[in-house]
């Protein structure tokens, strides 16, 4: 490579090839960086813009309309969420599995959020998509009367947890606090 | 093979000036006049050039619809329902170009098979072969994003289970699915990228094709004796008229099932669903992908692992890729391999048992035995999954060490002679008299 530089890159009097050799890896890097500079906002131009990202500021959520037993499905942020008033029944169900065969293991306790230090262990709050691949699962069905994907198949406990299917996760809680027993805030 | 020389005689004034400077009638002439084809092809050869019009088909009603689609979460949906309505033969198009979609892919896999089945995958042709996996790929993404537009039911779902796959990839998935979408869910951003992407990759497909077809001018056409052009003068004819003429009348066949469609069903292989409009809080109860990715669809159902069905459904694409190496056999053409066109056949009848399973809900009984479920949907999907990959992995690897083929014809004209053995055609035995 040297030689090659040293016969044809050598102009009369020209001075040794190192600096050359520099000058070809700085303009090099300088391309280099430049090509990166470029690329960086075109890639970046596909990401949530400022609009989408205002839009999916918190909401907040009464939960005085659902009676026990029942559920609501709210979207935020284009997505469904499902707000589930469990009975007694659902909970104690819902407790007594936290030793079964569980693919993604996590207590009950762990799924429900607390108010003035005070489980509020009736209210499931999940997004309501599959983890699978996004589908809306189908509230009050599948084996364990959870909910039940009808796109591959899996099997929700009324806890939100995965129990059979192919979908690899427990549904995704959304981040929410309550802000009094009966209303919470989401995001 | 190898190129062959040009046959161009520039005639007038005008034309020599031109040769001189462009020689690009020079090229269209060796290309498509004088470019010389194997003699024994059959009316699989035809399907490369009705792909070729199918796509020009599709660039044009594409551009056309265009026109009037409104690519936006609001109006989208209606615009296509007033290109079905209020734009002049606004149906005409939007049909022939949704028809116009399952006809490509129909005439793709006809195309993809007839390669596998006379090996022209095989040296000198892999790269003439990946060019064509990488149209095919093109082509999948294509008709993905197109099905997108409408925004119906089905185009959000599936727009929504197929960004979710890449969820699958380990630590950066969701970032990554978020960059697709450009929102927290698929929404006005994604419709926007994926209409604009949609109008794109036909244009990259068409680069690609001009590629693909320059590969398969350089080395030559592969036959269905599988062997080589040895003399151009016995086993070639020119490509006008005669291949030209040939598909030409495949073509004219092959645009009355289209219009068939078109114009009696145009529906049939859509999905009703799609005409609901999009609604991100409701699933339709069943969620299939359109009939040509089904085999596909069959195979990631098929694994009960997210990651694992995800990695499995692109293996089995990208298999394709490596085909030309998985086959070991020396011989090209199924025609002279008795055990692999046995091998071929069940293949493809697993293919289309995958896009069945995956048409199937989950949950659906297969085979029953005294009222109890032996086999459900996913069960028999993952049996033609795991042929379907032996195929690629196993039997070709070693259908090639072990089989015996037959005696190869000496020349492709000899082929064409061997069974009258005394220079008439093949056909000219089948006189009236017997």
């Amino acid at each position: 490579m040297k030689d090659v530089a040293d016969n044809t890159m050598k102009a009369p009097g020209a001075s040794d090839p190192n600096r050359r050799d520099f000058l070809l890896l700085a303009t090099g890097a300088a391309g280099a960086v430049a090509v990166g500079g470029i690329a960086w906002p075109l890639i970046s131009q596909m990401n949530p813009d400022a609009s989408t990202v205002a839009a999916g500021a918190p909401v907040e959520v009464d939960l005085a309309p659902i009676g026990e037993g029942k559920a609501i499905t709210l979207k935020w942020r284009g997505k469904p969420i499902f707000v589930r008033h469990r009975t007694a029944q659902e909970i104690a169900d819902a407790k007594k599995d936290d030793t079964a065969a569980l693919p993604d293991r996590q207590a009950d306790a762990a799924r429900v959020r607390a108010f003035d230090g005070k489980a509020q262990e009736q209210w499931i709050v999940v997004y309501g998509n599959c983890t699978h691949l996004g589908c809306v699962p189908i509230g009050f069905s599948g084996e364990y009367n959870g909910w039940y994907c009808p796109c591959h198949g899996s099997h929700y406990d009324n806890s939100g947890r995965i129990r059979k299917g192919p979908a690899p996760r427990n549904l995704d809680i959304p981040e929410f606090a309550f802000l009094s027993a009966s209303k919470i805030r989401i995001g | 093979m190898g190129e062959h020389h040009s046959t161009y005689v520039p005639k007038t004034g005008i034309e020599r000036w031109v040769d001189a400077r462009l020689p690009i009638v020079r090229l269209m002439h060796d290309s498509a006049v004088s470019y010389p084809v194997p003699r024994n092809l059959n009316y699989f050869w035809t399907f490369g050039g009705i792909l070729m019009m199918m796509l020009v088909s599709q660039i044009i009603t594409g551009i056309v619809l265009v026109m009037h689609y409104t690519p936006h979460v609001d109006y989208a949906f209606q615009s296509v329902e007033h290109i079905m309505r209020d734009v002049n033969y606004g149906w005409l198009m939007r049909y022939a170009h949704a028809n116009g979609a399952s006809m490509f892919f129909v005439a793709v896999y006809i195309h993809i098979f007839r390669g596998m089945y006379y090996g022209s995958y095989k040296a000198p042709r892999e790269l003439l072969w990946i060019l064509g996996v990488v149209i095919f790929l093109l082509m999948m993404a294509t008709a993905f994003m197109g099905y997108v537009l409408p925004w119906g039911q089905m185009s959000f779902w599936g727009a929504t289970v197929i960004t979710n796959l890449f969820s699958a990839i380990p630590v950066v998935g969701e970032s990554i699915v978020t960059w697709l979408w450009g929102g927290y869910s698929v929404d006005n951003p994604t419709l926007n990228r994926f209409f604009s992407l949609h109008y794109l990759l036909p244009f990259m497909i068409f680069g690609v094709v001009i590629l693909h077809v320059w590969a398969l001018h350089h080395v030559g056409q592969n036959n269905p004796s599988g062997v080589e052009v040895k003399n151009y003068a016995k086993d070639t004819v020119p490509f006008t008229p005669f291949a030209t003429v040939k598909d030409l009348f495949a073509m004219v066949c092959f645009l009355m099932v289209f219009a068939w469609f078109v114009f009696f069903h145009p529906n049939f292989l859509g999905h009703a669903d799609n005409y609901i409009p999009a609604d991100p809080l409701k699933t339709p109860a069943h969620i299939v992908p359109e009939w040509y990715f089904l085999p596909f669809y069959g195979i990631l159902r098929a694994v009960p692992d997210k990651l694992g069905g995800v990695l499995a459904m692109f293996a089995s694409i990208a298999l394709l890729a490596f085909l030309p190496w998985l086959d070991t056999s020396k011989v090209k053409s199924g025609a002279y391999r008795p055990a692999f066109k046995i091998f071929f056949w069940v293949f493809v009848v697993v293919c289309l048992f995958l896009g069945y399973a995956g048409s199937q809900p989950t949950d659906k009984a297969v085979l029953t035995l005294g009222g109890r479920v032996v086999l459900d949907m996913v069960g028999f999907g993952q049996i033609l999954t795991v042929y379907y990959f032996a195929h690629f992995l196993v039997i070709l690897p070693l259908l090639g060490l072990f089989e015996k083929p037959l005696a190869l014809p000496a020349s492709i004209a000899d082929s064409v002679l061997a069974s009258t053995g005394h220079g008439h055609p093949v056909g000219a035995h089948a006189s009236p008299e017997k």
